[in-house]
């Protein structure tokens, strides 16, 4: 008991030892899940570009914030246990100290000087899309536009998707006119198709309530609004993929079933999927002329 | 010139008399008629704190229904209502009217006034907020508003969203928004006009200058955002398109006066909580508020500032990069002045001999939570980053962090710090402790981890979500925290109920504190006080104390053990 009590005792080595054990296991902790950040203190990466610099800029703020909150909460529970209420302990009457004040003030602004300048070192990889790889599709030469919105890379190829959301689906159209005029262009619902190593451009737009298109691996959410045109591009390395996302703005009632996937194909087989996707439709088309006239004829239209 | 020897000047002593007249009807009819600002306070308090646990059972709800995967506990429509009840509630009906309630309580006594400055006009403002909530409430009995507590047009438009339950939720916002407003206009006028002898502006309480601010913000904000639901309201019902993209009108414009008024009414929901913060933990460390100009100053940059930010909410619509540059920089500016009151709070405990009573956790149960939820703002005020985390759980998780941190435990605060002089009773501190304990440890285990979820690409106000997707260990773990919590609040409302009758006799001045409010009985009469003291610093109470000291010869040890209680 006796043992116990002096270990207690502040002054001991044991309790010493203790604190440095656990400023160590926490330190460390910190250091070795840095892999495990991936999982879960971090954002999801690695189907784009974009979605990867976010993350690294994410990475940069998470450290820098672990430093902030341990000096904090450090210095607010350091005070807790040391400056405790005991007999024939006096509170300093102290009402402040110009200097300090200023230096933390001071101090705070740079720190925050330092991520605005960071923010903006990366903005423009998050921002501008790359050229296509030489193994993507081989788009022709891109149509200056007028749009300074409109992300594009800078030999200007790229494919455009019209992504269109309405309650309680994503619509795709695919190709540059989609935008202009969409008549007769290929398009699919809920699964998006596009080529590996291709810049893909996505025009954003919503015909009914405001929907948010989000696939956590190929970067940020867009709005999708009535009435504008929003953009976000995307060149995702590997075919084979399939990534996952949803509706992340309220829609309705079915909100959470407005899900989104976005499969990577090769050049070769998107232009495979994009024709028989165009004959299906064609199919479609002709199938309901047919049944629209039978119905006719029969006198039921 | 007369001069007096010290030793023939009276002792201060609390002085306060009932003035009232015999009752003439019976005394529960003075709850209706009452224009005594501390009545009107207790009602607030009551009210407010009966509609925070309603919006606490919704969030029950919505947890229990988000515990497992593909739960089918909920219809997507009940949960859709739910949670527009719930943030509804939890702002407009809780936290802004119990910051109201605790000013209309405090800040005359604090500042040395016998009642507010308009009292029927105080009156008028508790009832409108009382019947703004039976009329947003009396739609569970049709259909409930579910367009979430930002009502975001087309979807809150009538083609979307039909039901009369949006336009209870308008009606909500009009009719609590004018409580507010007078409410504020009220407060303003008090502060200016009916301070002690001696409380210049350099000796305002720090609680009392929150609410000054806050009162600027309610009236800068809230015309706005009553302007904004007039639209919404006549295009639903009579054919404006303000907001309707097919007729010329802009969603976006919606989301501008929402946010323009939203944001603001963050700070006002949590200024309020950061001056009781401001006026505990200098009473509990027994030293002066470390930087009293610094932090009231601080104050007045974050209201300036937190008109500023508001289209940080909006960094995923189409707006031009140099828009999202502009309000990422007015949002890393207000964390500044932010941070610069957390500096100080610490400071303040520095040296310090603390007393750790049942207030005193709250205050640093809020420190230590209101840090998490400062540094996610930092990574939502990022654009590019946000593009990830907005509209997921991180920000679920973020600004329950500042608002149950900011909000919720500074409310616990002032409760637990303000109840014996409400009703001159003690309340239990180990069942207050235990309280905080469960609140503190629910809280962490619910949101927490919603900062994970939100990463792995959960959305906000789902109602279901798959049973692959790697979110339902988190989601579990939330769900338990959330009961965790529940029951830390109940055991505070056990605490509440058993303590107004079985309590100890609290005195006049239980925590030897430092303001104006504390030099009267508890509870104080209806003129509060017979004699207003000279105010001649920060903490008159404290100047009182040794004055008392001085000219009794006896000597009252402020740093030393447990509150003294005034046998």
């Amino acid at each position: 008991m006796s043992r116990i009590r002096a270990a207690l005792r502040p002054e001991s080595s044991f309790r010493r030892r203790l604190v440095a054990a656990l400023l160590l296991a926490t330190t460390g902790s910190l250091v070795f899940a840095s892999g495990a950040f991936a999982d879960f203190l971090t954002p999801e990466s690695g189907g784009s570009p974009n979605a990867d610099q976010i993350d690294s800029l994410y990475k940069i703020i998470l450290y820098i914030a672990i430093v902030v909150f341990i000096v904090v909460e450090g210095a607010l529970f350091y005070s807790l246990v040391k400056f405790r209420a005991k007999r024939g302990r006096v509170a300093a009457q102290i009402h402040g100290n110009t200097r300090l004040e200023i230096t933390w003030t001071v101090g705070a602004a740079l720190v925050l000087v330092v991520l605005a300048a960071v923010t903006f070192a990366k903005l423009g990889s998050i921002q501008n899309p790359p050229n296509s790889s030489p193994d993507g599709l081989n788009l022709a030469q891109g149509v200056l536009t007028a749009s300074t919105t409109e992300p594009s890379p800078p030999n200007g190829k790229k494919l455009t998707i019209c992504v269109t959301g309405r309650q309680y689906i994503w619509r795709y159209t695919y190709g540059a006119n989609c935008k202009s005029n969409a008549f007769g262009l290929p398009f699919s619902y809920q699964e998006m198709v596009v080529p590996a190593n291709t810049t893909v451009v996505l025009d954003i737009q919503a015909t009914d309530v405001i929907h948010s298109w989000w696939i956590p691996k190929l970067g940020g959410k867009f709005d999708a609004v009535p009435g504008y045109r929003n953009f976000t591009w995307f060149k995702a390395p590997r075919a084979g993929e399939l990534y996952k996302g949803q509706c992340a703005e309220l829609c309705g009632r079915n909100h959470a079933d407005m899900t989104a996937r976005v499969r990577v194909v090769s050049p070769g087989e998107y232009e495979t999927w994009l024709a028989d996707q165009r004959q299906a439709i064609a199919d479609a088309n002709r199938q309901a002329v047919q049944l629209r006239k039978q119905l006719a004829s029969d006198g039921v239209l | 010139m007369a001069t007096t020897a010290p030793a023939l000047k009276p002792v201060p002593q609390v002085i306060a008399h009932e003035v009232q007249a015999e009752p003439t009807r019976a005394r529960w009819t003075e709850w209706f008629t009452t224009t005594d600002h501390k009545k009107i306070g207790i009602l607030y308090i009551v009210t407010t704190f009966a509609f925070f646990l309603l919006g606490g059972v919704e969030a029950l709800l919505i947890r229990l229904q988000l515990g497992t995967p593909n739960n089918n506990l909920l219809t997507p429509e009940h949960y859709n209502e739910l949670f527009t009840l719930h943030g509804t509630t939890m702002i407009f009906l809780f936290v802004v009217p119990m910051m109201a309630g605790f000013a209309n309580y405090f800040l005359p006594l604090m500042i040395g006034a016998r009642d507010m400055a308009f009292p029927r006009l105080n009156a008028l403002s508790y009832w409108l907020l009382l019947f703004g909530g039976i009329v947003f409430y009396s739609s569970l009995f049709w259909q409930p508003p579910e367009a979430g507590w930002f009502s975001y047009t087309p979807l809150s438009s009538e083609i979307f969203t039909p039901s009369g339950g949006q336009d209870a939720w308008i009606y909500l916002i009009h009719i609590t928004g004018i409580s507010s407003l007078v409410g504020a206009i009220n407060f303003y006028a008090t502060i200016v006009n009916m301070r002690a002898p001696g409380m210049g502006w350099g000796r305002l309480p720090l609680f009392v200058w929150a609410i000054l601010i806050y009162a600027l913000l309610l009236i800068l904000a809230l015309p706005v955002i009553a302007g904004a639901v007039t639209m919404l309201l006549t295009d639903r019902n009579f054919g404006t398109h303000f907001f309707d993209p097919t007729e010329g009108g802009s969603p976006i414009l919606w989301q501008h006066l929402f946010w323009f008024f939203g944001h603001p009414e963050v700070y006002i929901m949590i200024l309020p909580g950061f001056g009781i913060i401001s006026e505990v933990l200098p009473v509990f460390a027994r030293k002066p508020i470390f930087g009293y100009k610094a932090i009231a100053a601080s104050t007045v940059v974050i209201a300036f500032l937190a008109a500023l930010v508001w289209a940080h909410h909006m960094f995923a619509v189409p707006v031009p990069t140099v828009v999202l540059g502009f309000f990422m920089l007015s949002s890393f500016l207000i964390a500044v002045p932010t941070g610069v009151k957390i500096f100080n709070w610490i400071a303040t405990l520095w040296r310090g001999t603390i007393e750790f009573t049942t207030p005193l956790y709250f205050a640093v149960g809020f420190l230590s939570i209101f840090v998490v939820g400062g540094i996610t703002g930092i990574f939502l005020a990022v654009f590019p980053v946000d593009w990830q985390l907005t509209d997921t759980y991180f920000v679920v998780a973020h600004f329950h962090y500042v608002l149950m941190g900011g909000a919720v435990f500074t409310i616990f605060c002032g409760l637990y710090y303000w109840y014996p002089k409400m009703t001159g009773r003690m309340l239990s501190e180990p069942l207050g402790k235990a309280s905080f304990w469960f609140m503190f440890v629910g809280f962490n285990l619910t949101f927490l981890v919603q900062h994970a979820a939100g990463l792995s690409g959960m959305p906000r106000r789902v109602y279901q979500y798959p049973a692959d997707a790697g979110l339902t260990l988190y989601n579990q773990i939330s769900t338990v925290g959330s009961f965790v919590l529940g029951f830390g609040i109940l055991l505070s409302v056990v605490n509440f109920i058993r303590s107004y009758k079985n309590g100890a006799v609290a005195g006049p001045d239980p925590w030897k504190a430092n303001t104006l409010e504390w030099f009267t009985t508890s509870p104080p009469p209806v003129n509060n006080f017979d004699v207003v003291p000279r105010i001649r610093s920060v903490e008159p109470m404290k100047d009182i104390r040794r004055q008392v000291e001085r000219q009794s010869g006896i000597e009252h040890s402020e740093t030393e053990g447990q509150p003294v209680t005034f046998a």
